[in-house]
């Protein structure tokens, strides 16, 4: 008997296929995602829009609140650790969380370095924007990637540039010789035996989720059908007007991506989503998908 | 051709999928409840079934569902698949479809630190089979017509009533088909008794 393999760690991610992850900061949210049909929860002390506003340096959310929201709902709970930040990750394992997303949501711990995620039995899941990003994350062990997006924007265009480029660049993997693949992983910063990988499965060898500015029904279904397995939905849920209600569209645009009558139907009477952020006006430092390496 | 329908609402699909091609039947991923009179026989695959439950609930599926156990076509669920057949579900006043005498435990084995892989010998199926298990159930107790077909530790991980199939685990997540062929010839079967 074997815990932590890949295939354990990465099954645990294709069981979420399909679904959407949904922030949440205390029991309540959680109760209210969970009856609205959300795979998981990621238990944090603020949303992105509320870490954004607030400035200063975000760390990992109170160990309370981990425990109160595990206590609350019986789906899988995430919780963000900062990246590199090895005992905020160790803290998250120890206590049981399901899965820790080592996010650019969250300060830094180092500049340089993100964590070894092979040395863990919990799974990670890791933010990238490009198939070089995907891939080194996949090589330091991560189970599950998502695209980094802007958080806290409810602005859908960051998501949608990153998933464009990381599948355009599986794509072009896929039909490469492979005598080009050794030229490619050094222009990717890429390993090469993943990219080799990749071009035998066709495919990412993990789970792509959506994330980082997914607002509306519409935004979820954008990006599956732009490829994404799943959806994180930050501040987009608890910022709108009517959290159960939009909780609950997002899940069914999720699953029914192309039934656009649905869509429509479900995108009636919602109350506003989320003030969004325009990409431009946020200056260069507050740029949350620039960290990571 | 046998057609396998997999219920495609959430969860891992695109595995059964391809695993039900590997055995040389036709898949059929069932989003709609009308598709359900298409397919010999049907796959409810691992995911959360929390969330799967909101889903047929949602799209009244469930009538649809308890109609196709009635029919004869065989049903085989995983992970959570197994726990929407089970008609007991612990520390739950109803079940979900409710078919298969035997009642589970949700996540019995633990978080997902405690998920794991473990080598099986299922009856009938194989004396090797790798199997992942993942915040898994498991069957506490089988009514009398239920045939075990694998334990794990003295728990039970996968067992047989009559045409409905259930385990613990996800076949689905390794390139070992063997469990689902046993399926496809359950299928086979019961379409022979049908004609």
């Amino acid at each position: 008997m074997k815990t932590g393999t890949d295939r354990v760690k990465r099954g645990m991610a294709e069981m979420q296929k399909g679904g959407v992850i949904m922030d949440v900061v205390n029991a309540e949210q959680a109760k209210i995602a969970e009856e609205a049909g959300a795979v998981a929860v990621m238990a944090l002390e603020r949303v992105p829009s509320d870490i954004r506003a607030a400035g200063g340096v975000a760390r990992m959310a109170d160990p309370r609140i981990m425990e109160e929201v595990m206590g609350a709902v019986s789906i899988p709970v995430m919780a963000k650790a900062r990246i590199g930040h090895i005992v905020e990750a160790r803290l998250l394992e120890a206590m049981g969380v399901d899965y820790i997303d080592e996010s650019e949501v969250l300060t830094p711990a180092d500049e340089e370095y993100h964590l070894n995620k092979k040395d863990y039995t919990v799974p990670f899941v890791c933010g990238c924007r490009d198939l070089g990003e995907a891939a080194r994350r996949i090589g330091e062990g991560a189970s599950m990637l998502r695209t980094k997006g802007e958080p806290g924007t409810g602005n859908i265009v960051e998501a949608v540039r990153h998933i464009r480029k990381v599948n355009a660049q599986v794509r072009k993997v896929v039909g490469m010789n492979e005598d080009e693949l050794m030229t490619e992983a050094k222009l990717l910063g890429a390993p090469y035996e993943l990219l080799l990988e990749i071009k035998s499965l066709g495919r990412l060898p993990v789970v792509n989720f959506a994330a980082g500015g997914v607002a509306t029904p519409a935004d979820a279904a954008l990006m599956m059908e732009l490829g994404a397995d799943g959806v994180f939905v930050g501040s987009g849920i608890f910022k709108s007007e009517n959290p159960a209600k939009f909780a609950r569209a997002i899940v069914e645009a999720t699953t029914h991506y192309q039934d656009y009558k649905l869509i429509a139907e479900l995108s009636k009477e919602l109350g506003t989503p989320m003030k969004g952020i325009e990409i431009s006006s946020l200056a260069p430092e507050a740029r949350m998908q620039e960290r990571g390496w | 051709m046998i057609k396998v329908g997999v219920l495609g609402l959430q969860g891992a699909v695109r595995e059964h999928v391809l695993s039900v091609e590997a055995c040389g039947a036709e898949a059929v991923v069932i989003k709609r409840k009308e598709q359900l009179d298409e397919v010999d026989g049907l796959i409810l695959p691992g995911g959360e079934s929390t969330t799967m439950r909101r889903l047929i609930d949602k799209y009244d599926f469930m009538d649809s569902l308890k109609e196709f156990a009635q029919s004869g076509k065989p049903m085989f669920g995983t992970c959570a698949g197994l726990i929407l057949l089970a008609n007991n579900i612990i520390g739950y006043d109803e079940p979900h479809i409710g078919v298969m005498d035997v009642h589970v435990e949700r996540n019995s084995f633990g978080r997902q630190r405690e998920s794991f892989e473990a080598d099986l010998d299922i009856a009938g199926v194989a004396e090797d089979f790798a199997a992942v298990f993942i915040r898994a159930p498991h069957i506490v107790e089988a009514g009398e017509n239920v045939e075990i077909l694998a334990k794990h530790n003295g728990r039970i991980v996968a067992a047989r009533e009559g045409r409905f199939l259930g385990c613990s685990f996800h076949p689905e997540l390794t390139d070992d088909h063997r469990l689902t062929g046993y399926f496809v010839e359950m299928i086979k079967e019961s379409k022979q008794l049908t004609i």
